[in-house]
């Protein structure tokens, strides 16, 4: 064999020289740091475009944005939020979509509504919520995989058919649920804890975890293998069909969570709960830096979206324009971090 | 002699009236790498999908070292330690080199949490036994990035952690440029050197006289050549007997070693 073709490679020599793998292969360049930006890069994209948005407004309008309350409002309502994104990437990672979690939201709270109307307490309509929301996403996932549908379509098709369920149903009327004030599971889920709203601690722990689900435990490692490149799931054992199910079941999980939530901020279920998050919360996992095409994403990126899209809407009217700019500026966010995004991930082949 | 591994005696598979396979013989030994060529349609695929189990034979035996076997299935050839790498679609390239090698097959502790360390340990011991070791990159680098040759390392080590004692490489040079082709061969070297088998499928003669202890060519469904390295003086050898069988009349010498059983003793 002649010189120039001799690999790349180290002699096989290098065999006998067990020890630490990571010191083993360590790279004359490599610095923790480096691998730390490079591993979590579109995180980090997002983190820069929810700082420099912060940024543009507070030079724009110092004085509200340095007083609490401004912080306070959205930390009430952006846990709702991060239950139905955090899932939501991993749907996306699996090469899925799902638009059905705003109705599993109003059904899944509206069981819950309707255990506290009948007096029980508001615990046992926690477990009957996310029990509602398991089943839901069982349903829509089974819907979609096992029937072959494209999940784009079958799951609008599920959020208006459930919608429309409940409209039926509830005839537009909402449910008042005052009695839940007086309730353990109000202080626990729905209070404030010196100050701060309680429910962001529950949606930091939720992030916490399923970040961990994501990068630390086979159910991620499936998810993403599965979303990379099917066929080759199949091959190698993995159960392809019961991955992309479970992830279903994973948002209807989070959306039954997120709906209950939303019920407690309010004390009142209304029949709408949940319609409003279908638009943000697919913004903010693209915003999150997970693309489209499956295989990869980020759910601190997802979460860190979440926060970037909840402060458009505050930002944009604290910072003295009026309403009318709020979906312009929705807009060009959601651009500016796809073209940073773009740019900041190569897609491998 | 070393172990026989896997021997197909007078495998046949016919589809309908269309005979893919007419009687074929073909054994691999332990530590041996078997170089299996022939043109499209002579019956390459057949061969690999009856020995990964997937398509079942019409007729024939298959010994699994030295054993006759009944209900010859994909599991049953996984669990004989058969494991096929194909040049496509096998890798998920997005992924880490550990997350490829631990595909459906993640070591995890208690609740499925992965044990990350101990598979960075494990991957790099795989790298490491086939030769897969280089300075660009590390058991954590994303399969997208690295060249097509070593992704084939990735794939040989994925399959070498599957216990296999035979890895069926489908064209695994083909598209590749030398000097990958050159690592592949590297690799293939390192597995021999494990005591493992492979059955290297190619229809570059070149790169398959490069790499292969033994020589099986393929026509029309049939062996037309058994020989093992000594016997043939070079690459071109092969080519005139191939063009040979295509075009009937020349190297007798050659055809007399076609009978396995010959062969061996």
């Amino acid at each position: 064999m002649s010189k120039t073709m001799e690999p790349d490679l180290h002699e096989p020599s290098a065999i006998s020289r067990p020890g630490n793998p990571r010191e083993e292969w360590k790279h004359p360049s490599d610095h923790w740091m480096r691998g730390f930006i490079l591993d979590n890069r579109a995180a980090l994209g997002t983190l820069a475009v929810f700082v420099v948005m912060m940024t543009v407004f507070m030079i724009a309008n110092p004085t509200v944005f340095t007083t609490w309350y401004l912080y306070r409002s959205v930390l009430t309502t952006l846990p709702v939020a991060l239950f139905v994104v955090v899932p939501l990437v991993f749907v996306v990672t699996c090469g899925e979509i799902d638009l059905s979690f705003p109705a599993t939201m109003g059904f899944a709270s509206w069981v819950f509504a309707l255990v506290v109307q009948a007096g029980y307490d508001p615990f046992l309509g926690i477990a009957a919520a996310i029990a509602t929301g398991t089943l839901l996403g069982f349903l829509v996932g089974s819907l979609v995989v096992y029937g072959g549908l494209s999940s784009l379509i079958a799951t609008l098709g599920m959020n208006f058919l459930l919608r429309g369920l409940i409209q039926i149903i509830n005839e537009g009327r909402s449910t008042a649920l005052t009695s839940l004030a007086d309730s353990w599971a109000y202080k626990i889920f729905s209070s404030q804890l010196y100050g701060i709203p309680v429910q962001i601690f529950w949606a930091i722990g939720f992030v916490v975890l399923s970040a961990l689900l994501y990068n630390r435990h086979r159910f991620g490692a499936q998810v993403k293998v599965v979303g990379d490149n099917p066929d080759s799931a199949q091959q190698m054992g993995i159960d392809v069909k019961r991955v992309r199910v479970k992830v279903f079941v994973f948002v209807g999980i989070g959306a039954a969570i997120a709906g209950t939530f939303s019920v407690m901020i309010n004390f009142t279920w209304w029949p709408t709960a949940g319609d409003g998050y279908l638009l943000p919360v697919l913004a903010s996992v693209f915003v999150g830096g997970t693309p489209t095409w499956g295989g990869v994403g980020t759910v601190v990126g997802g979460a860190i979206g979440a926060v970037t899209v909840s402060f458009i809407q505050t930002g944009v009217v604290a910072a003295g324009l009026s309403g009318f700019y709020v979906q312009f500026f929705n807009g060009l966010i959601i651009i500016l971090s796809l073209l940073g995004h773009k740019w900041n991930q190569a897609r491998y082949r | 002699m070393a172990e026989r591994l896997i021997e197909l005696r007078d495998i046949s598979k016919s589809y309908g009236q269309v005979y893919a396979l007419g009687g074929v013989n073909l054994s691999v030994d332990r530590g041996e790498v078997v170089g299996l060529i022939g043109d499209n349609g002579a019956g390459k695929s057949t061969l690999i999908k009856i020995l990964s189990g997937v398509v079942k034979p019409t007729s024939g035996e298959i010994l699994i070292r030295g054993q006759p076997v009944t209900g010859w299935s994909a599991a049953r050839s996984r669990d004989a330690g058969i494991e096929t790498v194909f040049q496509d679609r096998a890798l998920a390239v997005q992924q880490t080199i550990v997350r490829n090698i631990f595909m459906g097959r993640e070591l995890t502790g208690f609740f499925g949490w992965l044990k990350v360390n101990k598979e960075i340990e494990e991957a790099s011991r795989l790298m490491r036994e086939i030769g897969f070791t280089s300075k660009v990159f590390t058991p954590q680098s994303i399969v997208g990035q690295l060249s097509g040759g070593e992704r084939q390392g990735v794939a040989i080590a994925r399959a070498i952690y599957k216990q296999a004692d035979l890895i069926i490489l489908d064209e695994p040079t083909t598209a590749l440029s030398l000097t990958e082709t050159a690592k592949v061969f590297h690799f293939v070297r390192q597995v021999r050197a494990s005591g493992r088998s492979i059955l290297f499928i190619g229809h570059n003669i070149h790169h398959v006289f490069d790499i292969a202890d033994r020589f099986v060519v393929l026509d029309r469904g049939k062996v037309a050549l058994t020989a093992d390295r000594s016997q043939v003086k070079s690459a071109e050898d092969l080519i005139n007997f191939m063009e040979d069988v295509a075009h009937p009349g020349g190297l007798p010498g050659l055809r007399d070693a076609g009978d396995p059983e010959q062969r061996a003793r």
